[in-house]
């Protein structure tokens, strides 16, 4: 085993290995990649760059000859959706090339420029396939791909070999790199301008397939820069400009609406996802932070409901008192979180288990009960199966939420002003949430979650603010349920089957317990999906559920996770747990 | 000299087993009292019961006077009782600044910087670490932090539970001098130990328990000479 090319470790950079002597050889671990013939060749670097400005030019050609696939993709020098986000990979690709080698070369010290290259040529590969695999099918043979096609598949490659010939060069940590803050008040803004602009641009594809290429350029993208380490400074900065990005995300979740031009149809996903996420925050209080496992969360949402309907002026509503909206919220809130103490506080004085199995039940319990309060088998409450319809829409000071709106020329349909309710429950629970966490009650839910025993040796109220956590989330859901009866028009039991809470925690888990972030990209991704890969709904259960075993085995902490929870699910790590005592140490010293 | 802890009669069962059988013993202010036995003798459910880790099934647990045996765990810490459990118990994944801070849970005061740089003081490896996790600590280190994590509470009772537990004789010497240490800075200590030796030469009074019962008291000078502890402790015949 004696290769011509140095065998560095791929990421290390500052190792510059010597040769290994014959007899010490075997016990020397060397990497896949250091075995790909080529690897450190000086012309890894032109090929790169060949291949990104490749990528580009081919996607100015057409890709079809039909112009029925993936939108139009049949006009030279008139780029449709599809070819566009070849573009921005090719020039992502184009900069970390030049970073690596060339005009930027500083910012290559910070960046894992090579790896990055990598994930991105990889990328582009299965993404030309994909699109070119479907113009072929969907247009009746590969005969119909233009040249135009080959050649952005050919640049791909180049950009994918290169990627694996590149050694890396990075010699810092861009954990520790110092910034300027207009730099990175820029990059938060810009950041989520691309939100803003990506969400609208997903919501708008149409057909299948342009969505499942869109999400693979994401992932393709969102894995370079990840490799590179571009996320581990945006994470930095955007932890030292908590309120830029606090105020920056909600700008763009509050103009999201006028970007849809009054388009209800879009809309209507969009206040779903929100009904979702803000539930799923809630959940994330329980499950995040105290971390008990609650699998009937569901249920608390749908008492919040039922109490917003049964108070409506639905003429099916079985109370006849009508208090005003807000004191509906409160009341179905405070019902809420009534139901859990009752649940929680004989349940949490036992260990994590029991209350799984007991949450389990009483969100079956919920469910039936609602399905049986019909006057059959007791009071008239809840209509039974029929459930409670035609609630009428919400009217808060002459402002009906059933009529659209114009605002400076742009008309809000009926979902749009939801959406606008449900932001404000949405940023109520994630200040409550991070009020929370950065509180004294969070460092009890902290010694709580790692020793029960030792919390309580500690002072440490811990039965009180288990149920506090518990009853917390409760009421943070039955809060969402009172809007989320009024949006939905009508209130039935089998809205609130398990399933749905099984997804809640799936959005928690999958995007990163414990961070907002995460569990508000989660609950995007979980709700989003299933709407838009409607032609393979039979099989949404099967993907679903692969992904969360893959999930599970690569990146347990989540799709978004801070660095202390990393290192909760990778206890071995000692390099991590290195990176994290480092951290601590400069934020003491900031402290002091 | 005031009584400190006053324990009458404690009965303490596990189900219908009983592992306490009705003790009585009292600390007062400013001693170190050590509480010997061998495994199962009851030591560490007599402090599990002190600190309200336990329900007592008779008996009464007096501090500074007051009946605690009702008392909530996490109200008895407020009252200045601190326990540094069997095995440390240290939060693993956390700093050992985090752990020490977390010790100062039931406190609302603003002082808890200054004992931060107390426990430093006290250990200076602690301070030298502080951002280390806690996990990654050597047992005698664990130890020490686990000492330092219990006095954040400002305890006027710390109550440690073996704290020579499998750490090296050099250690141990360490972690026992720390006991004189802060019982000279004004601490009261109830401290658990099997080994005898070490525990009742710092002794102002020792307690010999076995299977749940006190079978011998007296001064930690008076133990280590009597017949029944170098034969059953020491391992002299």
């Amino acid at each position: 085993m004696s290769t011509s090319t140095p065998s560095n470790p791929p990421t290390q950079a500052t190792s510059v290995a010597p040769a290994h002597s014959d007899h010490d050889d075997e016990l020397v671990k060397v990497h896949w990649l250091d075995r790909v013939p080529g690897r450190g060749n000086p012309a890894a670097w032109p090929l790169g760059l060949a291949g990104a400005l490749v990528l580009i030019a081919g996607t100015f050609l057409s890709w079809s000859y039909t112009s029925d696939v993936l939108g139009d993709l049949s006009v030279n020098f008139w780029p449709g959706g599809v070819q566009i986000c070849m573009i921005v990979l090719g020039l992502v690709a184009l900069v970390l090339l030049l970073a690596h080698r060339g005009p930027l070369a500083g910012l290559g010290a910070w960046l894992d420029t090579a790896t990055s290259v990598r994930a991105l040529g990889l990328g582009a590969v299965a993404y030309m396939l994909g699109a070119l695999g479907t113009i072929a099918v969907k247009s009746g043979g590969i005969i119909n791909i233009n040249p135009g096609g080959w050649i952005s598949l050919v640049g791909a490659l180049m950009l994918a070999a290169s990627g694996l010939m590149l050694v890396s060069r990075q010699t810092k940590d861009p954990l520790f790199a110092k910034t300027s803050s207009w730099l990175e008040i820029c990059t938060i803004i810009v950041l989520m301008a691309l939100v803003l602009f990506g969400a609208a641009y997903a919501l708008d594809v149409g057909d299948g397939a342009s969505f499942v290429l869109f999400l693979l350029f994401v992932a393709s993208v969102a894995w370079g820069l990840s490799k590179a380490g571009v996320f581990t400074w945006i994470g930095l900065i955007s932890q030292k400009n908590r309120q830029v990005l606090m105020l920056g995300a909600f700008a763009v979740a509050f103009l999201f609406p006028f970007t849809q031009g009054g388009s209800d149809e879009n809309m209507s996903i969009a206040t779903q996802v929100l009904i979702f996420a803000a539930t799923a925050l809630g959940l994330n209080i329980v499950v995040g932070l105290a971390g008990l496992l609650d699998l009937g969360y569901i249920a608390f949402l749908g008492a919040g409901a039922y109490v917003g309907a049964t108070l409506s002026a639905s003429a099916f509503a079985t109370i006849d008192w009508k208090p005003p909206f807000l004191i509906v919220v409160l009341l179905g809130a405070c019902f809420s979180a009534l139901l859990g103490l009752i649940i929680g506080s004989p349940t949490l004085r036992v260990s994590g288990d029991y209350l799984a199995i007991v949450t389990l039940a009483f969100g079956e319990i919920f469910r039936l009960t609602m399905g049986n309060l019909d006057g059959n088998n007791g009071p008239v409450l809840t209509n039974g199966p029929n459930g409670i319809p035609a609630i009428p829409d919400l009217n808060f000071f002459g402002f009906d939420f059933g009529q659209p709106h114009v605002i400076a020329g742009i008309t809000l349909g009926r979902f749009a002003n939801y959406y606008f309710l449900l932001l404000v429950i949405a940023a109520i629970i994630i200040l409550v949430f991070t009020r929370l966490n950065n509180s004294r009650i969070g460092r009890g839910w902290v010694a709580i979650r790692e020793d029960e025993k030792a919390a309580e040796a500690m002072g440490v109220n811990v039965f009180g603010l288990k149920l506090f956590a518990f009853a917390g989330g409760a009421f943070l859901a039955g809060m969402a349920g009172t809007v989320k009866a009024h949006h939905d028009v009508s209130v039935t039991p089998d809205q609130y089957i398990f399933l749905e809470s099984a997804f809640l925690l799936a959005a928690v888990v999958l995007g990163g317990m414990g961070t907002v972030a995460g569990v508000l990209v989660g609950a995007t991704i979980l709700k989003l999906l299933p709407e838009k890969l409607r032609f393979v709904a039979d099989y949404r259960l099967l993907i679903f559920g692969l992904v969360l075993v893959l999930m599970m085995r690569f990146r347990p902490e989540g799709l978004v996770a801070s660095q202390r929870r990393k290192l909760e699910f990778h206890e071995d790590d000692e390099e991590l747990a290195q990176r994290i005592e480092e951290v601590h140490l400069e934020e003491a010293e900031a402290k002091a | 000299m005031s009584t400190m802890l006053e324990v009458k009669d404690l009965v303490v069962a596990y189900g219908k087993i009983k592992a306490v059988k009705g003790i009585s013993f009292t600390v007062d202010e400013g001693q170190v009292v050590s509480l010997i036995g061998t495994n199962g003798a009851g030591k560490t459910t007599t402090l599990r019961t002190i600190s309200g880790l336990l329900r007592p099934a008779s008996g009464s647990i007096r501090f500074q006077g007051k009946r605690i045996d009702e008392t909530p765990a996490h109200d008895i810490v407020s009252l200045g009782l601190a326990h540094s459990p069997e095995g440390r118990r240290i939060f693993p994944r956390l700093s050992v600044e985090q752990n020490l801070l977390l010790g100062a849970f039931a406190r609302r005061d603003g002082d808890i910087k200054k004992d931060l740089q107390a426990a430093y003081d006290l250990f200076p490896i602690l301070g030298e670490r502080r951002a280390q996790a806690a996990g990654t600590f050597s047992g005698g280190e664990q130890q020490m932090l686990a000492m330092g994590r219990a006095m954040m509470s400002r305890p006027k009772l710390l109550m440690l539970d073996e704290p020579s537990m499998g750490l090296s004789p050099l250690m141990m010497k360490t972690v026992m001098s720390t006991v004189t240490t802060l019982q000279e800075q004004g601490t009261t200590i109830l401290l658990v130990e099997q080994n005898a030796q070490a525990a009742l030469k710092r002794a102002s009074k020792g307690y010999v328990l076995e299977v749940g019962k006190i079978v011998l008291s007296g001064t930690g000078a008076e133990l280590l000479e009597s017949d029944e502890v170098r034969k059953a402790y020491l391992g002299e015949d």
